[in-house]
């Protein structure tokens, strides 16, 4: 490899670092003051690029010359900041003081909405923006040449940087900004208008997010997937940076860009996996990125479990449940037993999120991973080692626990949004594994056959057999939240510090407390595998992950029946309304948004409050 | 308190779970279920979904098969493997239909293939095109119409053959698709061109290319043959790049279905001229049988038609012509009447071959040129598929049954 | 042997020196104030003492062992209880069931999975709710109680590790002026009768000298002065260091000391 190259290499990662910092700083700036992970801030990312896309060409039609494709880039982004006030206004507003796991929801709820709506309005079609006028031809560098518009962009990173240095430095806005991200509690006690300062913040995140996605436009067609792909590493930098640091994620976005342009000559087929391992590792060695705080973490009891009085008739429904449960083969067709195996199975992968969320108070943003190992160990044990369903059901829960064994080993050591970025990371690390890695996991295509041994093949025996595994290891879950560590657990999550000094180990009990969970979700995963016959790597990805918080969430997050409910509904609902409609992302994201808005505590919890009411 | 709770939203759980539509006696249309990422993929299956209307709309027209009227029960799969068999479950169980078809990722294909088998019923693949739908999961429940990988990347390699070109460059994204056709392509190029070497690869993650440093790295190598297999927003990056830095102007480039029309639209008047790639000159087709689809589904919809929307319209004939032949719609008697039969579709005669259950269809293999505003095909002509598949050998060497 | 001796602890934070050769002595049944201005390091000498912090130098000893290293945890379990300055109790649960969580940390159980953790050492529970008068409130939730009903779970659930040695970080903070005498009043009656030491910090002088049988005045991190409540009001550099708060160091009125 000349010099020449490598320069031209440098180069390339640069004017990605340039794009990836422009977006990243939106983010981290809205984190700093309104302490929200916006998901939604790649849906802005995205719409910028397709405000961009069919604006400018409809402006250079003018032949005002060259300036109107940057009006018209600036015209997008304030377009984009717009629509980032009126998600702040109706959404962003009401969830300040939620719970961190309401807040990442509601917000990926909104990037639910904005996918199906971008198809909508923008059609389904990717659109290829027009190019920089002016700048089309290359410039020559060592003999190579080079794009013009990427040497625009490497110094669109370091403008933007100063641009906002100067906003944050030099205006009274800036330090109001700086203030709320280095101590929230200030802001209120200064008698600031904390309502405008927010509003303002978002539309600075907005505009950065709608001004990164609208300079892409000569490079990307704009496109539908473009707002997950860039949220990914726009949190990458975020937390590598450390979330609420502009500079840091300046740097963060240096290194991810570098990283990038040479690790695909080096590693041309394990790209994916990059970026979120150089994530986990400066998390296990700088828990709060390079620049980061760690955030004064309060008690979060309101958002758990909490001891309740005992029904007396607690054993006699629990009875009559099962009692049903086991009846339903005699009423239900073929596939009313399906979708009733399936419920069960997400009920249980639900619960053992329950143990991690709503018991111990780890917002867990990767429980994929495991139900994906779980169904991964069952169907290679199966693929490779000829082993029958009865012994892949637990090859897959041990491959589960050890997943969770390991990962919770770097995991306990942080908390908050830190802990829920670390578990996002490790499960798409194993997702670009399961994906990248093809001559054992078979990649994309997964590995087929994965069906029950004969005596369970049937779909009344399948379904008995999964009603008889979940009861007991949702009885088991249940028995362990009702004992002393699911106590502890609790302990210490209400507070750290008292739970320190009652002698309690924390970190060990949630280590304990990740593995046993990782291991429910792997038996739930293995069942999976077995009830449909395949798997592959989507079971590993955000959306698996999105989905049991759903179900948590929808169910109720402070009951311990709460995501059982949730596991039914949403499943039932999915299955219903599914094959007649093509807005379902819509739908679910209203829902999501709906339930964090109106009802926070849940169906279950809303229902026993009415009952609380009543009595 | 809570467990009453749990009950009552179980029992509500189950109430809908119940009043879902129960399974209905068999009444005189024969019913097929359909299933596609309509809302994952819409710029692809939606022209896909026009087809197979027209199709249907044509044949029951006519009177349908058997006397009976045809109705095809669609669903969106999800684009995940999990929600595709339910929803196949669904429309077997539910809606008692006696085949299904559709699907446009490959490992939904894969997952319906094995689904296919467990459940012993018919399966047709229209769009996914990985070869391990006919070949290593292949089975006798499943079929496919659109030329595999293997096929397609077979027509492009002969067209290596032509440009002289030893030092070949592999673009792919990191994918099935992408992998299984780089696979295919190293395998075919160093069999049928002697002297051949594969100088780069690049597998640039689908939908995440940094297309400025995958560009520099295949320069670096110096290929003077470029296979491609980048699509969609990739492809798009890709070919800006590389015009501006000049990676195409010595080289020979072939590249796999960009010149499809949901492929080649997208890109406007960036299309790469001179590109070898297979494709879908559907405007230049001039066999009448094809004009009058071409014209039909223009007069319907409004549109000009998509690759899927010939696939659409072609796989619903197929299924015509083959319950007509079986003479009733018993799974058996379908598998028979589809092995080794000869189908008359716009595009010409079509065989299903029995040994692998991969169609005949071939693909139209020509260069990119810019039309006006937008890419089209030159020089292009339509090479059928029966040279190109795998021979009997090959096939029986993976295929479990 | 004394029950808590601590030996020339300092410790700086970026250059800034918080606690310089801070050495004093507790015995059993001795209730000790640590005062000091804003900013004194009382704060960093009683995280040190409760192994929040980690000292630079010196060492702190338990009934002659050191235990300057030692976990918050492993302090616990060698019979250092504590509370805080904001009371900190496990909100979801019960306030029975909160002693109860001691009870279960104090005899190891903490990790046990099966028997339910609310039938465990209820009696024990309840009996400790008895010492600080609040056996009647025990099934209800710790979330619906009174600032000063929580801090007397917290002193209970304290006394649950049966500790020697009690740390109590600004016990009466947000309190009222009756519930503060009351407070004290039942620590001092449970310090002399368990024979417990207690190490104290306070900002509300009437508590001070109406309950501390010692008083250490820090200012910037060193001892100025040490003795018994009438030493240290009667101490010239106190007073100057107290400088234009002159009231605090008057004689309360109308309370006994315990």
């Amino acid at each position: 490899m000349d010099l020449s190259f490598l320069a031209i290499q440098a180069l390339n990662g640069l004017s990605s670092a340039s794009s990836l910092f422009i977006t990243a700083c939106g983010l981290t700036l809205v984190f700093g003051v309104t302490r929200i992970v916006n998901f939604a801030h790649g849906s802005l990312y995205m719409i910028g690029a397709y405000t961009a896309a069919t604006l400018v060409p409809r402006l250079l039609e003018l032949h005002f010359g060259p300036v109107t494709f940057w009006a018209g880039i600036l015209a997008s982004a304030i377009i984009v900041g717009l629509i980032g006030v009126l998600i702040e206004v109706l959404l962003l507003r009401r969830i300040y003081g939620a719970p961190e796991l309401f807040q990442l929801l509601a917000t990926f709820g909104v990037v639910l909405v904005v996918q199906d709506l971008a198809i909508l309005v923008f059609g389904p079609e990717d659109i290829l923006g027009p190019r920089a006028p002016g700048l089309r031809a290359p410039v020559e560098i060592l003999g190579r040449r080079f794009p013009s518009y990427e040497l625009v962009l490497i110094a669109a990173g370091p403008i933007v940087l100063g641009l906002v240095w100067l906003l944050l430095r030099k205006t009274r806005f800036g330090v109001l900004v700086r203030a709320a991200t280095q101590d929230r509690e200030m802001i209120a006690a200064l008698g600031v208008n904390q309502a405008l300062l927010f509003t303002g913040t978002l539309f600075l995140g907005a505009f950065l997010a709608g001004l990164g996605g609208a300079l892409q436009i000569p490079r990307v067609s704009a496109h539908a997937g473009m707002d997950l792909s860039i949220i990914a590493e726009a949190f990458v930098v975020t937390v590598v940076g450390g979330m609420g640091s502009v500079p840091g994620a300046f740097l963060a976005a240096l290194i991810i860009g570098q990283l990038q342009a040479f690790g695909i000559l080096i590693f041309p087929k394990s790209t994916l996996v990059v970026v979120f391992l150089l994530m986990a590792v400066v998390l296990a060695i700088r828990p709060y990125g390079f620049f980061g705080r760690p955030e004064a973490v309060g008690g979060t009891h309101a958002v758990g479990i909490a001891s309740s009085k005992r029904s007396p008739y607690a054993g006699l429904i629990a009875l009559a449940v099962i009692g049903t449960g086991l009846s339903l083969p005699l009423i239900g067709d073929a596939y009313m037993l399906k979708v009733a195996t399936e419920i069960l199975i997400f009920a249980l992968f639900a619960f053992s999120l329950q143990l991690l969320i709503g018991v111990s108070g780890v917002v867990s943003f990767g429980h994929a991973a495991f139900f994906g190992l779980g169904a991964y160990g069952a169907a290679l044990s199966l693929k490779w080692f000829a082993l029958p369903m009865e012994a892949a059901l637990p090859a897959g829960l041990l491959l589960a626990a050890a997943g969770a064994l390991l990962i919770g080993g770097f995991v306990v050591r942080l908390s908050g949004i830190y802990l829920a970025m670390m578990t996002l990371a490790a499960a798409q690390i194993i997702y670009a594994v399961a994906f990248q890695w093809v001559d054992v996991t078979g990649g994309d295509n997964g590995i087929v056959g994965v069906w029950p041994s004969a005596w369970a093949s049937g779909q009344v025996p399948f379904y008995l057999f999964t009603l008889a595994l979940v009861t007991i290891a949702v009885l088991l879950l249940m028995r362990i939240i009702n004992a002393p560590f699911g106590y502890a657990l609790r302990a210490a999550r209400d507070s750290e510090a008292r739970a320190e000094a009652i002698g309690l180990t924390i970190r060990r009990h949630r280590w304990l407390a990740f593995t046993i969970s990782g291991a429910a979700a792997g038996l739930a995963g293995g069942l999976y595998a077995f009830s449909r016959g395949s798997v592959d790597p989507s079971l590993l990805g955000i959306p698996t992950s999105v989905d049991a918080l759903t179900m948590l969430l929808i169910g109720g997050i402070q009951t311990v029946t709460g995501p059982l409910v949730g596991a039914g509904f949403l499943h039932v609902l999915r299955d219903q309304i599914m094959p007649l409609t093509s807005l379902w992302r819509l739908l679910l994201g209203l829902i999501i948004i709906a339930i964090v808005l109106v009802f926070p505590r849940g169906l279950v919890g809303t229902v026993r409050g009415w009952g609380e009411e009543r009595s | 308190m809570t467990k009453a709770s749990m009950t009552r939203w179980l029992a509500l759980g189950l109430a809908l779970a119940f009043a879902a539509p129960s399974a209905q006696a068999q009444q005189a249309p024969i019913k097929l279920g359909e299933l596609n990422s309509y809302a994952r993929w819409a710029a692809f299956t939606v022209p896909y979904r026009s087809g197979w209307q027209m199709a249907l709309d044509e044949i029951n027209a006519k009177g349908g098969v058997l006397g009976r009227k045809l109705e095809i029960v669609s669903r969106d799969d999800g684009a995940t493997t999990g929600d595709a068999t339910r929803v196949a479950d669904e429309l077997v169980n539910r809606e008692g239909v006696s085949l299904l078809f559709g699907s446009f990722q490959s490992n939904v294909g894969v997952a319906m293939a094995d689904y296919a088998n467990q459940k012993k019923i018919l399966y047709i693949a229209a769009e996914p095109l990985t070869d391990a739908i006919t070949m290593a999961q292949g089975n006798r429940y499943t079929f496919r119409i659109r030329p595999s990988n293997f096929m397609q990347v077979g027509m492009l390699v002969d067209q290596a053959k032509a440009s002289g070109a030893k030092r070949w460059a592999i673009v792919a994204p990191n994918y099935e698709y992408g992998q299984s056709a780089a696979e295919v392509f190293k395998r075919l190029i160093k069999e049928r061109v002697p002297g051949a070497e594969i100088v780069a690869e690049q597998y640039p993650a689908l939908g995440k290319i940094e297309a400025g440093a995958t560009v520099s790295a295949l320069e670096q190598a110096k290929p003077d043959g470029i296979f491609n297999v980048l699509f969609g927003p990739d492809l798009t990056q890709f070919v800006r790049e590389g015009n501006t830095r000049g990676l195409f102007e010595d080289a020979t480039v072939l590249s796999l279905l960009t010149g499809e029309p949901e492929w080649l639209l997208p890109l406007k008047d960036e299309v790469p001229e001179g590109w070898t790639v297979t494709g879908y000159p559907w405007d230049e087709i001039k066999e009448p049988k094809h004009k009058a689809f071409v014209d039909a589904y223009r007069a319907k919809f409004n549109e000009t038609p998509r690759l899927g929307s010939l696939l659409g319209y072609m796989v619903v004939y197929m299924i015509r012509d083959a319950i007509e032949l079986a003479g009733s719609v018993e799974t058996e008697a379908m598998i028979k009447a589809l092995e080794d039969t000869k189908f008359d579709t716009v595009i010409g005669p079509v065989t299903m071959r029995g040994i692998d259950n991969q169609a005949t269809m071939g693909a139209w293999v020509g260069k990119l040129v810019l039309k006006g505003a937008n890419g089209g095909m030159t020089d292009w002509s339509y090479m059928d598929g029966t040279p190109f598949m795998p021979t009997e050998a090959e096939v029986k060497a993976v295929r479990k049954d | 042997m004394t029950l808590l001796s601590v030996q020339g602890l300092s410790k700086s934070f970026g250059g800034v020196a918080a606690a310089r050769d801070v050495s004093f002595l507790l015995e059993r049944g001795e209730l000790l104030a640590i005062i000091g201005p804003n900013g004194a390091g009382k704060s960093t000498v009683f995280n040190m003492v409760g192994g929040q912090l980690r000292p630079d130098h010196g060492a702190v000893l338990l009934d002659g062992q050191n235990i300057t290293a030692a976990s918050p945890q492993k302090r616990f379990r060698l019979g250092v209880g504590r509370t805080f300055q904001v009371a900190q109790t496990f909100l979801s649960m019960s306030v029975v069931e909160n002693v109860q969580m001691a009870l279960v940390s104090c005899n190891g159980e903490s990790s046990a999975l099966w028997a339910p953790a609310r039938t465990r050492h209820r009696e024990e529970a309840l009996a400790l709710l008895e010492q600080v008068g609040m056996a009647d409130v025990a099934d209800r939730p710790c979330s619906a109680l009174a600032y000063g009903d929580v801090k007397r779970v917290e002193l209970a659930i304290a006394l649950a590790g049966q500790p020697k040695l009690l740390l109590m970080d600004e016990p009466t903070a947000g309190m009222a002026a009756r519930e503060r005498a009351d407070l004290m009043d039942l620590t001092a009656r449970i310090a002399d009768a368990k024979s417990i030491g207690v190490l104290f910090t306070e900002h509300d002088m009437d508590v001070v000298f109406g309950h501390a049988e010692r008083v250490i005045v820090l200012v910037r991190g060193r001892i100025i002065a040490a003795g018994s409540p009438e030493e240290i009001r009667q101490n010239e550099e106190v007073r100057r260091a107290y400088l234009g708060d002159e009231h605090a160091l008057e004689k309360p009125k109308g309370l006994s000391p315990a």
